[in-house]
C-alpha cells in the first residue's frame, strides 16, 4: 500500500512556542487514520501546516508523491485534499444547494468555464450528495438557518461534492447531538468505502475514533507521542497520562 | 418566482415605457438619461459590493477614465461624430477594463475596511492626476465634438444610448448571476478562506468582477461625457464625493446582492433628490442626509431585502 500523504520532520513554531516538533506520519491511500491529543498539542497547527494555510519552519509534507509544502491553500486543495474547519463553515447566505454547486473541483478555469451554467450532472451529484447526509429535503434554505450539526454534515457533503483524493477533518463530531454522531460517523465511513476516498481526522470523542479508524497517531505537547492500532492506542500509558494532564 | 411568460410580459411593459419615456415627458428627457446613468451606477457598483462582498467606494475611477479615453480618441482620431464616438465608446471601455485588470491583483487583496480606504485613495488620486496632466485638459477640462444634429435630437439620442448601456449591463449581470460566477463570487463574499480552501481561484474571480464593472462603467462614462458635452476632472469624471458615494447608496437602498436592489435603489434615489432640489432647495443636501440615516437605521437590507423578509 502506497502512502497518500506523507509528513516528515514537521517543525512549526509560533515566536517562542514550538506547536509542532519534527512530526512525521503517514497515511497509506484509502485508510481511515484519527489524529488524536489534547487540547493545544498542535493537532489543527499540523492540518493547517499540511493544507498550506501556515508556512511550516522544517520538514517536508508529500502529497500523491508531490511535494506540498510551498504550495498555496487553493493549489493544494485543487490537488485533491480538502479539509474541513474545526468551527463549521459554510456559505451562509447561500442556499444548501449554491453551497453544493460552488464545491465542484475548479480545475482548470478559463473564462468559458467561468461564465458557465452548471450542468445537470452536477445537480445530480448535488442533490444525490444532499440526500446522502439527510439534507435533501432542507436543499433550497439559506445555509445559514440549518442547526450546527446540520452545518456539519453539509460541509461534508460539500467535500465530498469536490471528488478529493483526501479529507482532513477536524473534529467531525464535535458540537454534534450524540443521537446523530453514529450516523455521521457510518456516513464517513461510506465516503471511504464507497467513494474511496482517504480520510485523517482529528476528534476528541474516543469512542467514535477508536471505532472508526485503523491507526491512530497521539500528539502531546507538539510532539509525536505514540502511534498505533486503536486497541494499542487505548492500553498506551503514555497516551493515558496524557489525557490525564499529567504534566 | 412568477412564470416565465408573465416575468416576459413584464420585461416588455418596461421596455416599453422606456422607449416611449422622451416622447411623452420631452421636457424630462435629460433627467431620464441621468437615471440610466445611476441605474449603471449601482448596477456596477454592486457586482464587487454586493454580490462579493467588497466595498469600494473608488468605481468612479473607471467612469473618468472611460469619459477621457473616449474624448481623447475623438479628439485625435479624425474621423467622424459617429464614427469617432463609436471608436471611443469601444477603446473607453476596454480602458476601464484594462485598469481594472491591472490594479485588481493588487487592491483586492485588501480586505474589509482596509479595501474600502484603499479604493477611496484611487478616486482622489485619478482626479489630482487627471487635472494636473496638461494633454487631457487639465483642471480646466476637456469638450467633446458638437453633435450634429437638432437639439431635441441629441438629447434623445444620448438617451437611447444610454438606456442601451444600462440594459446590456442589467442583461448581462442577469445572466452571471444565474450560472457559475455569480455564485463563485456569493462564496466569496460569504466566506473568502472557505472558498479558497475548497480551491477556488480567488484572486482571479475577484479581478473578473472588478474588470466586469469597469467595463459597463467605461461604456458609461463615454457616453455620459458626451451627453455632457464637457468633462471636468473633480465635479465629473472623478466625483468621487457625488457619483461615487452615490453608487454605495443607491446600492444598498434598493438591496445590495440582489438584481433588481440597484436598479430600483437608483430610481427612488434619483427620484427623490429631484424632488428634495425642486421642492426644499437650500435644504436638499439635508433632507437627503436625513433620507439615508432613515434607510440605514430602518432598512438595513435595503427596499428589495425589506420585502422578501416581510414575505
Amino acid at each position: 500500500m502506497s502512502d497518500l500523504l506523507q509528513v516528515r520532520n514537521l517543525t512549526k513554531s509560533f515566536g517562542g512556542v514550538v506547536a509542532n516538533r519534527e512530526v512525521s506520519l503517514s497515511v497509506p491511500s484509502d485508510a481511515i487514520v484519527g489524529l488524536i491529543g489534547p487540547n493545544g498539542s498542535g493537532k489543527t497547527t499540523l492540518f493547517n501546516c499540511i493544507v498550506g494555510y501556515q508556512p511550516i519552519d522544517r520538514g517536508s509534507i508529500t502529497f500523491a508523491g508531490r511535494e506540498v509544502s510551498r504550495l498555496r491553500v487553493p493549489e493544494i486543495a485543487r490537488l485533491g485534499l480538502i479539509r474541513t474547519f474545526q468551527q463549521t463553515r459554510i456559505y451562509r447566505n447561500m442556499s444548501c444547494m449554491q453551497n453544493m454547486q460552488i464545491s465542484v473541483r475548479h480545475e482548470s478555469e478559463g473564462l468559458r468555464t467561468m461564465f458557465s451554467k452548471f450542468v445537470s450532472e452536477v445537480n445530480a451529484q448535488a442533490d444525490a450528495l444532499l440526500e446522502f447526509v439527510g439534507l435533501y429535503d432542507r436543499s433550497l434554505l439559506p445555509a445559514g438557518e440549518l442547526s450546527f450539526g446540520q452545518q456539519k454534515l453539509l460541509e461534508l457533503a460539500m467535500a465530498l461534492m469536490n471528488r478529493p483524493k483526501m479529507l482532513l477533518l477536524d473534529e467531525p463530531t464535535a458540537g454534534v447531538n450524540p443521537t446523530l454522531i453514529n450516523g455521521l460517523i457510518d456516513r464517513l465511513q461510506r465516503a471511504n468505502s464507497e467513494f474511496g476516498i482517504t480520510l485523517l481526522v482529528i476528534e476528541h470523542n474516543m469512542r467514535a475514533i477508536m471505532h472508526l479508524a485503523q491507526h491512530i497517531y497521539c500528539l502531546a505537547h507538539g510532539e509525536l507521542l505514540a502511534s498505533g492500532s486503536p486497541q494499542a492506542i487505548q492500553n498506551d500509558r503514555r497516551v493515558v497520562d496524557a489525557y490525564l494532564a499529567v504534566q | 418566482m412568477s412564470r416565465p411568460s408573465t416575468r416576459a410580459a413584464r420585461y416588455a411593459a418596461l421596455a416599453l415605457v422606456a422607449l416611449a419615456a422622451p416622447w411623452l415627458l420631452p421636457s424630462y428627457t435629460t433627467q431620464m438619461t441621468f437615471l440610466w446613468l445611476m441605474v449603471v451606477f449601482a448596477l456596477t457598483w454592486d457586482i464587487v459590493g454586493g454580490q462579493m462582498g467588497y466595498n469600494s467606494f473608488g468605481n468612479v475611477l473607471f467612469f473618468g477614465i472611460g469619459a477621457y479615453a473616449c474624448a481623447v480618441v475623438q479628439r485625435d482620431c479624425g474621423l467622424g461624430y459617429f464614427g469617432s464616438l463609436a471608436l471611443g465608446t469601444a477603446l473607453a471601455a476596454l480602458a476601464g477594463t484594462l485598469a481594472a485588470a491591472i490594479l485588481g491583483p493588487g487592491i483586492l487583496a485588501l480586505r474589509g475596511q482596509y479595501f474600502a480606504i484603499g479604493t477611496l485613495g484611487l478616486g482622489i488620486a485619478a482626479a489630482d492626476i487627471a487635472a494636473g496632466w496638461r494633454y487631457i485638459g487639465g483642471g480646466s477640462g476637456m469638450v467633446t465634438p458638437l453633435f450634429p444634429g437638432a437639439v431635441g435630437a441629441r438629447e434623445r439620442f444620448f438617451y437611447y444610448l444610454l438606456l442601451v448601456v444600462a440594459v446590456l449591463t442589467f442583461a448581462t449581470l442577469r445572466w452571471l448571476y444565474a450560472g457559475r460566477f455569480g455564485l463563485t463570487i456569493n462564496a466569496i463574499r460569504d466566506d473568502e478562506e472557505k472558498a479558497e480552501a475548497m480551491g477556488i481561484r480567488t484572486t482571479r474571480h475577484k479581478t473578473v468582477a472588478w474588470c466586469i464593472s469597469a467595463l459597463f462603467l467605461g461604456l458609461a462614462g463615454a457616453v455620459a461625457g458626451n451627453m455632457l458635452g464637457f468633462i471636468e476632472p473633480r465635479e465629473f469624471a472623478f466625483a468621487g464625493s457625488t457619483y461615487g458615494v452615490w453608487m454605495v447608496l443607491m446600492a444598498m437602498l434598493g438591496g445590495r446582492g440582489t438584481l433588481w436592489g440597484p436598479v430600483i435603489g437608483a430610481c427612488v434615489f434619483h427620484i427623490t433628490q429631484e424632488v428634495f432640489w425642486t421642492y426644499l432647495l437650500g435644504w436638499q443636501r439635508v433632507a437627503m442626509g436625513l433620507f439615508i440615516l432613515v434607510v440605514a437605521v430602518y432598512f438595513p437590507r435595503g427596499i428589495v431585502g425589506w420585502f422578501r423578509q416581510a414575505r
